[in-house]
């Protein structure tokens, strides 16, 4: 039987190498699903009639069902219904089928932020540059997107602190993210089991890394709050 | 003839006729007022002065320039549309301002804009830009507002809004400035600063048109002015014609209530 001492370093090394596999689906999520929402949030203010029905009942469906049900479905539906397993078995292809998985969710709910964004900016901006003799991209870009950023942050903060967390889910296609690392060590493995505490370690590395983004989200919202 | 010349406007949104056949024309360095209880179309017609509404019908001048032809729907084409309402300037109730930007930045912005298109910019940038915050701090100082042209507007009262947003419409060397009742958001007490600015803009033989409620400032500044009732500009002239000898009935009525509140 190993002491704590001799067995902190082999679990620090497991969780280190899960954290790394979190915090990549967290930023592969993010680059995806930022653009993403932004081109979904677009379509939905379409005057293109059928897109605009097609996307809202998409957002409806993707935010009114769990994330893990969209994990399962999009990781195993090619292989058992399609009989195509396109995602392979081994970890690269759990892991693209996470991240396809993660962008949609999460494009979704970034859509319906962009979209508060977007309306919440009054018409007389608009109209304040079009008599100015602004074109509407100068518009866009010299006037509203700053503004739009601005009421964007909060929400989006909550979404991305949130997205940290949700992260684990894809433990449920055993993903070897930061917590599948964790709970190793109960079934047993690098001759630890039966060890709770590997699971504890997992929670602190998700409350330093919210406490980074806090501050560094919080550090945006204040550089914003020069005015209203 | 004329700075300006409207003629047979007509506006609809969906089935209701909001302006019927307005017809109206100006001289340089006049100033008109448009008066007319709430709903009679007035907003409707300047913001067709500026395009941001399209008329249906009718035809406007410039110094005898077409700027709109509701027969002919080359005047319709977004270019044409952003190099004609350059003729107009628009101050609105409700100010406009552009939150993230300084008094004197909202002053400057649509000009740095304008300039950073012109072919010989990176050559002459430097002049350029000096050249625009001079003017932009003149009309910063003109509008009073010197120890202030580095505040945001959220940052100033609603007068001092509005005369930025003066300042910033006179940076674009409109021939003629709208006036949107530019002190109906106002608290009483600060309308008095604005109006006093249109006047001395009026001192300096600016050509305007001014919605106004305030008839006390329209009979005072205007040397024309329209009452216009339910789309229809329903009686025309001098301030002393339509204030002290209206021949409508329905201008005697309107005017009425003023007088008697
Ligand atoms: N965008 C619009 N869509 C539909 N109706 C409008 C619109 N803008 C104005 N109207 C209608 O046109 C009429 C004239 O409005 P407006 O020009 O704002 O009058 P005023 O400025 O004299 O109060 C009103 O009945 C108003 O409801
Ligand atoms: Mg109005």
């Amino acid at each position: 039987m190993q002491t704590f001492s001799e067995q902190l370093p082999i679990v620090l090394h497991s969780l280190n190498i899960g954290f790394l596999q979190t915090l990549k689906l967290f930023f592969v999520t993010l680059i995806g699903a930022l653009p993403l929402g932004l081109l979904i949030s677009l379509g939905t203010g379409s005057k293109i009639t059928p897109l605009r029905i097609t996307l809202k009942i998409f957002i409806w469906i993707i935010r009114g069902t769990p994330l893990m049900i969209q994990l399962l479905i999009i990781y195993y539906f090619p292989g058992l219904v399609l009989k195509n397993a396109i995602w392979g078995g081994d970890e690269a292809g759990r892991f693209a089928a996470s991240a396809v998985a993660f962008i949609i969710n999460y494009a979704c709910y970034f859509s319906e932020i962009f979209r508060g964004g977007i309306s919440s900016i009054p018409i007389g901006q608009d109209e304040a540059g079009l008599v100015l003799g602004m074109s509407k991209s100068q518009i866009f870009f010299k006037v509203k997107l700053l503004q739009m950023i601005k009421r964007i942050v909060p929400p989006m903060s909550n979404e991305i602190l949130t997205l940290v967390k949700d992260t684990s889910l894809a433990r449920i296609i055993a993903l070897q993210e930061v917590i599948w690392a964790g709970q190793a060590f109960m079934k047993g493995s690098q001759g630890i089991s039966g060890a709770i505490w590997p699971l504890f370690f997992t929670a602190i590395y998700y409350l330093i890394c919210n406490g980074l983004l806090t501050l560094l989200l919080g550090g945006l919202e204040k550089k914003l709050e020069y005015f209203r | 003839m004329g700075i300006l010349n409207v003629e047979h406007i007509v506006k609809s949104f969906d089935k209701t006729e909001v302006l019927k056949d307005i017809c109206f024309s100006m001289e340089e360095s006049e100033v008109l007022s448009i008066i007319g209880s709430s709903g009679s179309g007035k907003t409707t017609l300047l913001r067709c002065l500026n395009f941001l509404e399209r008329p249906d019908k009718g035809i406007i001048k410039v110094n005898d320039n077409i700027v709109f032809d509701g027969n002919d729907k080359s005047y319709l084409k977004e270019s044409v549309i952003r190099k004609n309402r350059m003729h107009f300037g628009m101050v609105f109730q409700s100010f406009n301002l552009f939150p993230q930007y300084t008094a004197i930045e909202n002053v400057m912005l649509a000009r740095r804009l304008q300039a950073e298109k012109l072919p010989d910019f990176k050559a002459k940038k430097k002049e350029i830009l000096e050249e625009i915050r001079s003017e932009a701090e003149f009309l910063i100082a003109q509008m009073g507002l010197t120890e202030r042209k580095d505040n945001y507007p959220h940052q100033l009262s609603g007068g001092q809004c509005q005369r930025v947003a003066i300042a910033r419409a006179l940076a674009m060397k409109p021939d003629i400035l709208c006036f949107d009742e530019p002190t109906s958001a106002l608290d009483p007490e600060l309308t008095g600063e604005v109006l006093r600015v249109i006047k001395e803009l009026a001192e300096t033989r600016m050509t305007m048109i001014i919605v106004t409620h305030e008839m006390a400032f329209a009979r005072d500044v205007a040397d024309k002015v329209i009452f216009m009732d339910n789309g229809y500009v329903l009686e025309s002239g001098t301030s002393d014609e339509v204030f002290n000898h209206p021949k409508e009935d329905r201008t005697k009525q309107f005017l009425g209530r003023f007088n008697n509140g």
